[in-house]
């Protein structure tokens, strides 16, 4: 093959686009973690030293990670025995369900968030009567973590619900459930001996996007007075320079962690969450 | 089997006792979706006073600080839309069709699984970092190629600095959506294009564009949704200074500052709104596109 055809058949703007591509993603990253080094020469890692010395970073992070947990739980719970039963029983509901699992992409986290302090933040009474049976749930912490698991759940629903589905699909679930019930199995076995088994690479794919959604979420979590991780970080980034980008150098490599774990246990198709 | 075994009456289950496994389901998304964004719609209708008002659904298009908001926030939208559907685009035609590498579609793809996925505060520092006055990349122009970007009229907080922020997690998404679609171009099409005597801008331009168009279009819509619902990345960057319909409605929030409840409402209605029509046109389109691209 002569030169000049191997030129020709040489993809140049292939190249070209895949390389700027490369540079946009790459370029952000080693300027941050560079950037995040040069605080003082002689000791390199001490915007790392001092954003992980400080009590209120480990404070803010575990909190934001039980908020993912309890989220992960929650939605397994809320999303796992819906979709099995619509798979099973209750097929004509399908459309609805999906429709309103879709939802979360056109009322954004903000709007979301604006709608529920609206709601919540007045004290529940008895209907037609002055009698208060609970408070506002903005006014107490239990009430406000609620309110926040909620939202995640909200935010985290599409990517969770269409998670389990798509693995419900995989497996047969009908010759599965009623070789169960032939053996005498209830729905709780039924659901927690044979369907989440049978899913779990699904319901892991879930939870990781989820957690990458909730650990850096700020928008919820300022609003409703919450002392996440993403509040914490943007306050810092108030008023330091080199600790903001240390930490969000970690959150990339979480984010990186999480996205990589999904695609060893779903093995190809990326998904795209969003809490932009 | 399970239909048939209802039917002859072992398990007896009336239609409306199939429903109650539904119902936590509903009563979630009644309490944390539907109740907060239909009060949201009432709200939106109501006068100071409490009374029924067409007002702040007809100041949203009179009030100058509103409409400029919808403004600016359609304007970064389609611009990183549009920017992010090209880049996005050329990107994963490279990867895919381009005659690239095959592994380097793999890698791409997790690379942009996780780009869409970086988003709001760490994003926004990432690039205070990057491209801010005391940035690593404007260090390094200002030092080796004597270039101040700032002085050029760059300002990383301006709209110009936005998009470019935006960008970060629009084009991996068009990426995304993108690639599957261009798998779905059968090399027969280009072959009997061939045979017939079509040359590659032909074959372009009369048989692959057509048939991705209301994909590319679809992705577009849903790009412009992304951008127009984000708070938190402009918010972190700027601080509140750039005053897109998602910053207005933020600060509506923590304090009046529209001096109208009502109208908070009523822009917060008008955003779902935008984002309903961009979803709906995105679904609709790809349904459409659906039928070649199997």
């Amino acid at each position: 093959m002569s030169f000049l055809s191997r030129l020709r058949r040489f993809p140049f703007w292939g190249w070209f686009w895949l390389i700027l591509g490369a540079l946009y993603f790459i370029l952000p990253l080693y300027a941050t973690f560079a950037f995040s080094l040069s605080w003082d020469p002689a000791d390199p890692f001490k915007a790392y030293e001092r954003s992980f010395g400080d009590s209120r970073f480990w404070n803010s992070f575990l909190l934001s990670n039980i908020l993912a947990l309890a989220t992960i739980l929650a939605s397994i719970i809320l999303v796992v025995p819906t979709a099995y039963w619509i798979r099973l029983r209750l097929p004509q509901a399908r459309r609805l369900v999906e429709f309103l699992t879709l939802m979360p992409f056109v009322v954004p986290a903000i709007i979301l968030v604006f709608g529920m302090i609206r709601i919540y933040s007045t004290p529940f009474t008895i209907p037609f009567t002055d009698i208060v049976f609970m408070q506002p749930l903005t006014q107490f912490k239990a009430g406000t973590n609620i309110l926040i698991v909620a939202g995640y759940m909200v935010l985290s629903m599409p990517y969770m619900y269409r998670s389990v589905d798509t693995g419900m699909r995989t497996v047969d679930i009908r010759t599965l459930t009623e070789a169960a019930q032939s053996l005498g199995a209830s729905w709780f076995t039924i659901i927690t001996r044979i369907i989440l088994p049978n899913i779990r690479s699904a319901l892991l794919s879930g939870a990781l996007l989820t957690f990458a959604i909730v650990v850096g979420e700020v928008v919820l979590a300022s609003f409703l007075g919450v002392n996440a991780f993403g509040p914490y970080l943007f306050l810092l980034g108030q008023h330091r320079a080199y600790e903001p980008a240390a930490l969000s150098f970690v959150s990339f490599l979480l984010t990186w962690i999480a996205m990589g774990l999904i695609q060893l246990v779903t093995g190809g198709q990326g998904q795209a969450a969003g809490a932009h | 089997m399970a239909q048939a075994s209802t039917s002859n009456g072992f398990k007896p289950v009336t239609s409306w006792k199939v429903w109650l496994g539904v119902v936590p389901f509903f009563l979630f998304a009644i309490l944390f979706l539907l109740l907060p964004s239909f009060r949201l719609l009432t709200a939106s209708f109501s006068a100071p006073d409490g009374s029924f008002t067409f007002n702040n659904i007809i100041q949203l298009f009179t009030e100058p600080l509103i409409v400029n908001s919808y403004k600016l926030s359609i304007q970064i939208s389609a611009v990183t839309a549009l920017g992010g559907g090209i880049f996005g685009f050329l990107l994963a035609y490279s990867v895919t069709v381009g005659g690239l590498p095959k592994p380097l579609r793999s890698v791409l793809i997790t690379f942009s699984g996780v780009a869409s996925n970086f988003a709001g505060v760490p994003l926004a520092f990432a690039f205070v970092a990057t491209l801010g006055r005391q940035g690593f990349i404007t260090a390094v122009l200002k030092n080796t190629f004597n270039l101040n970007v700032y002085d050029a009229g760059f300002n990383l907080y301006s709209f110009a600095g936005l998009s470019l922020v935006y960008m970060y997690f629009q084009f991996p998404l068009m990426v995304l959506i993108m690639a599957p679609a261009l798998d779905g171009l059968k090399k027969e099409w280009r072959e009997a294009a061939e045979n017939l005597g079509a040359n590659t801008t032909q074959y372009w331009l009369k048989i692959a564009m057509p048939v991705l168009l209301p994909s590319i279009l679809g992705a577009m819509i849903l790009l412009f949704g992304n951008a127009f619902g984000a708070y938190a990345t402009a918010y972190a960057l700027t601080g509140g200074r750039i005053g897109l319909v998602t910053i207005q409605i933020g600060a509506q929030i923590r304090g009046d500052v529209l001096y109208n409840p009502g109208l908070g409402y009523a822009m917060a209605v008008g955003m779902v709104l935008i984002m309903g029509i961009s979803l709906g046109g995105y679904s609709w389109l790809q349904a459409k596109t659906e039928r070649w691209l199997k």
